[in-house]
């Protein structure tokens, strides 16, 4: 065990806190999800790149800051971007997932053409996978292309399409082998949002936000270049997206920053005069909960040591997305209780505290549910981690929709 | 910036499990578990001839001088075989209060003594976290008096060290007159508690109220890290087991792992589980390196391990069906050793409660209050 980090991720540590002392006022806080980049983001997004602080390893001929991969130096950028409670830039479905995918399968001409773009936050995406009938089983998705005057001719439904609703361009799944294995049939395309064929319509969450839409494809006409990949291999450069994804979500920072603000609301909100602190079954919830970041905050830096020496962190690294988003979903549970009656305000009433506690207690079941349910991820390390047995496949009419014998 | 366990960590679990297979597997334990005693001469010998017992003595003093987190992944193979032996008392906590609190010539005496493995010694702490109705210590001119309760390793050892009050610690042979030991059955037989009442029996002080009470503290966080790791090595075995098992046994013409409904049962000790490995070694990894945050993380460490472990003590019998609630499959000594180790120096709520007043989350009246009951 030897926690030290070398001498000069030191110098490196200090000056990301100096910078983020001078310059924290400039940082965004408007939420990406629901709007487009504002100038504030934008002129954010480009001082960061400057500075490498964000797309920091993407190429300079890409636009980015072209720094070698350093595991140690992004884990310090995120942490004390996190401590200091600022954006370390825009996190989104291009930035964090469609960029890693082009620079590891997409052409050169893709890469010129989509990256720089995308990372100065000009070029929004959306991620086009889901479908109706192909939720957790994605690879049985419908959607489909054929092939006409070197265009391809697309038809069928997208759900679920987080940005599309102000996104320029989407990266999607379309089948176009009808006949071959279903994972075999599938391409992975680059079409932009506003090609004839294509009906957009916001699907309301339970937050009641629009933050993902319905999106029909009837004969969009795209260029058949505008393809990552080879036909049919768009199942491997989905998964190639998908690793980046899964990579992303149930970070212990962001964990760890909620119990902080949970930890401050127990403090300050008093009830008949006592802060809630005092609440001793209050009290014990919290720190069940701190006993769980604390297991899940080490269990990151031997994950992270585990990249560092480039092996495969195995179990630890798949119980992340599973552990991280219940636990973030529990403590928002907690501070809706702590202000109980006032606990259930909502869209900024009066006595609602900053914290948006619901929306989060919300928005976190959506994490659950998206980026491979939880009962998926408990499928993965079953199966991959435990070496239990896979689950059986059936065929299409196996079971009778409906229930009935 | 390396995070995990060394190669000689590594090596050292090795060799205790080689040992663990070959000379002390479940039929052995379950023979030594039926006296009751917590300790067995051969298995003794032969973790003597490892070296464990020498893994907190510093060089000089004839040990090995190694690192705490060394002894609790010691602590934590040998509760992968839930191996009866007098080590979290005499290994663990006895060489904390010697080098805290012990003079030149107490240390010179002792310490080789408990590297050799020549001697054991039973560990009367636990009033420093609540003091049961009649549990109380006294000195009167030199000579103890009253009753300690739950003395760890009590019915093997052939010395005691026991705390009276907060700030006096106290070395007693267990053959002292007026000194009487009684057993305190409890659920794991392969540990031993007891109850020690004192009528003017004659004992050594160790140290100055100062360096009494600083060396209680680290006793407390030094148990309270072993036992975290013996609860994660008792439930890695438990979960180790449960998907043999589960691989093997076939029901409605398909191993039951098949199930779904097992394989999520399995996911989630397996989920919870694993991140202890990091909470548990960083833990004992304060202990010596980081030493401000050790008594938290000691709290933390306790206090979580108990929860998973009790969950994965539950789960892995259920998914044995029957044969799980059966002494056949030996499940349950795993099983006892985690509600051993949770109820032990502190249940999960108790622990909890001191991490908040460490954090300051919780005004001077109630961490008086606490301290209070915990001083008697
Ligand atoms: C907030 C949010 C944003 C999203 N954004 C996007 C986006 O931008 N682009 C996009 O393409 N998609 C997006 N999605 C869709 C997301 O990827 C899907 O919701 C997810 O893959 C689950 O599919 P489903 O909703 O059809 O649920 P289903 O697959 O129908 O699952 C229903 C239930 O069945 C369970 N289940 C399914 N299969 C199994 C199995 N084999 N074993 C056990 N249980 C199983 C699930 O766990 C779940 O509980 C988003 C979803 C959310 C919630
Ligand atoms: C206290 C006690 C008293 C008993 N007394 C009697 C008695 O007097 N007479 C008598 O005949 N029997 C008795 N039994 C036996 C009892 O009926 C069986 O233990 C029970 O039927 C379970 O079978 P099993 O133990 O073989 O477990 P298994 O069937 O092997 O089950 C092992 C695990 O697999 C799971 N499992 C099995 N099938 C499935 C499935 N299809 N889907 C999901 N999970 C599955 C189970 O839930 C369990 O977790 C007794 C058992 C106990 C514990």
């Amino acid at each position: 065990m030897d926690l030290s980090y070398p001498e000069k991720y030191k110098a490196f540590r200090q000056e990301v806190i100096d910078f983020l002392k001078q310059n924290a006022n400039l940082a965004p806080t408007a939420d990406f999800r629901l709007h487009r980049p504002d100038q504030k983001w934008l002129d954010w997004q480009a001082l960061l790149i400057e500075k490498g602080y964000t797309a920091r390893t993407v190429p300079k001929q890409y636009g980015g800051y072209g720094a070698e991969p350093d595991i140690l130096a992004e884990s310090i950028l995120t942490e004390e971007f996190s401590r200091a409670g600022v954006s370390q830039g825009l996190d989104n479905q291009g930035t964090s997932m469609l960029v890693p995918t082009l620079l590891e399968v997409g052409t050169e001409a893709q890469r010129q053409q989509w990256v720089p773009g995308t990372i100065r936050g000009e070029i929004i995406w959306a991620q086009g996978y889901s479908e109706p009938s192909a939720g957790s089983d994605l690879a049985s998705l419908k959607t489909h292309a054929r092939v006409e005057d070197g265009h391809f001719i697309i038809n069928g439904q997208k759900i679920w399409t987080s940005s599309a609703q102000f996104a320029d361009m989407i990266f999607i799944l379309v089948r176009t082998e009808p006949d071959a294995p279903k994972h075999k049939g599938i391409s992975y395309l680059l079409m932009p949002m506003d090609l004839p064929g294509i009906d957009i319509r916001p699907l309301v969450t339970m937050t009641g936000d629009a933050t993902f839409n319905e999106v029909f494809l009837t004969d969009v006409k795209l260029p058949v270049d505008q393809i990552v990949g080879k036909r049919g291999d768009g199942w491997q450069v989905a998964n190639v997206t998908l690793k980046y994804e899964r990579g992303k979500l149930g970070n212990p920072r962001e964990a760890q920053q909620r119990f902080e603000r949970l930890v401050d609301l127990m403090q300050q909100e008093t009830i008949n005069g006592t802060p809630l602190m005092e609440n001793a079954v209050l009290r014990d919830r919290l720190l069940r909960l701190q006993g769980r970041i604390l297991a899940m905050t080490y269990n990151g830096q031997r994950v992270l040591s585990s990249d560092l020496k480039g092996e495969n962190p195995g179990l630890a690294g798949m119980l992340i997305k599973l552990n991280g988003t219940w636990l973030n979903h529990e403590l928002a549970g907690l501070a809706i209780d702590v202000l109980g009656e006032l606990g259930i305000l909502y869209d900024n009433s009066p006595y609602e505290n900053e914290g948006d506690w619901q929306r989060k207690y919300m928005f976190d079941l959506g994490l659950m549910i998206g980026g491979g349910s939880t009962q998926i991820q408990k499928n993965i390390i079953a199966e991959r981690a435990l070496g239990m047995p896979k689950e059986p496949k059936y065929a299409p009419g196996d079971f009778p929709i409906g229930g009935g014998n | 910036m390396d995070f995990g366990l060394s190669d000689e960590q590594k090596q050292l679990i090795e060799s205790l499990r080689r040992f663990i297979s070959q000379q002390a597997p479940l039929d052995t334990v379950r023979e030594v578990a039926k006296t009751n005693q917590g300790y067995d001469p051969d298995i003794h010998q032969g973790l003597v001839d490892l070296g464990i017992y020498s893994i907190l003595v510093p060089e000089e003093y004839g040990g090995a001088g190694l690192t705490f987190l060394d002894a609790a992944v010691v602590q934590e193979t040998l509760a992968g075989g839930v191996i009866p032996s007098t080590y979290l008392g005499t290994s663990i906590i006895a060489p904390t209060l010697f080098q805290v609190a012990g003079n030149d010539a107490q240390k010179a005496e002792w310490l080789p003594k408990i590297s050799a493995g020549e001697c054991r010694i039973g560990v009367g702490i636990s009033e420093l976290c609540g003091a049961r109705a009649g549990a109380k210590l006294t000195l009167n001119a030199g000579k103890l008096q009253g009753k300690v309760l739950s003395v760890i390793d009590a019915m093997a050892a052939d010395t005691y060290l026991v705390a009276v009050g907060r700030d006096t610690l106290a070395l007693v042979d267990a053959k002292s007159p007026g000194l009487k030991v009684t057993q305190m059955t409890g659920i794991d037989r392969t540990r031993s508690l007891g109850e020690l009442t004192f009528n003017d029996v004659a004992c050594e002080l160790m140290g100055e109220p100062a360096a009494a009470s600083a060396a209680l503290e680290q006793a407390l966080i030094a148990g309270r890290i072993a036992l975290a790791a013996d609860t994660l090595g008792a439930a890695q075995e438990m979960l180790r087991r449960t998907l043999e098992y589960a691989q093997q046994r076939e029901q409605f013409n398909r191993p039951i792992a098949s199930f779904q409904s097992l394989k999520h049962l399995c996911a989630d000790m397996a989920a919870n589980l694993e991140p202890c490995r990091s909470l548990v070694w960083y833990a004992a990894h304060t202990f010596d390196q980081r030493p401000e945050e050790a008594a938290l993380m000691a709290c933390h460490a306790k206090a979580h391990l108990a929860e998973v472990g009790t969950m994965v003590a539950r789960t892995s019998t259920e998914v044995f069906g029957g044969m799980g609630f059966t002494d056949l499959m030996g499940l349950h000594y795993w099983f006892k050793r985690i509600g051993f180790n949770r109820q032990v120096l502190g249940g999960p709520e108790h622990v909890r409660d001191e991490a908040a007043i460490l954090q300051g989350w919780v005004p001077e009246n109630h961490a008086k209050g606490v301290a209070a009951y915990a001083s008697y």
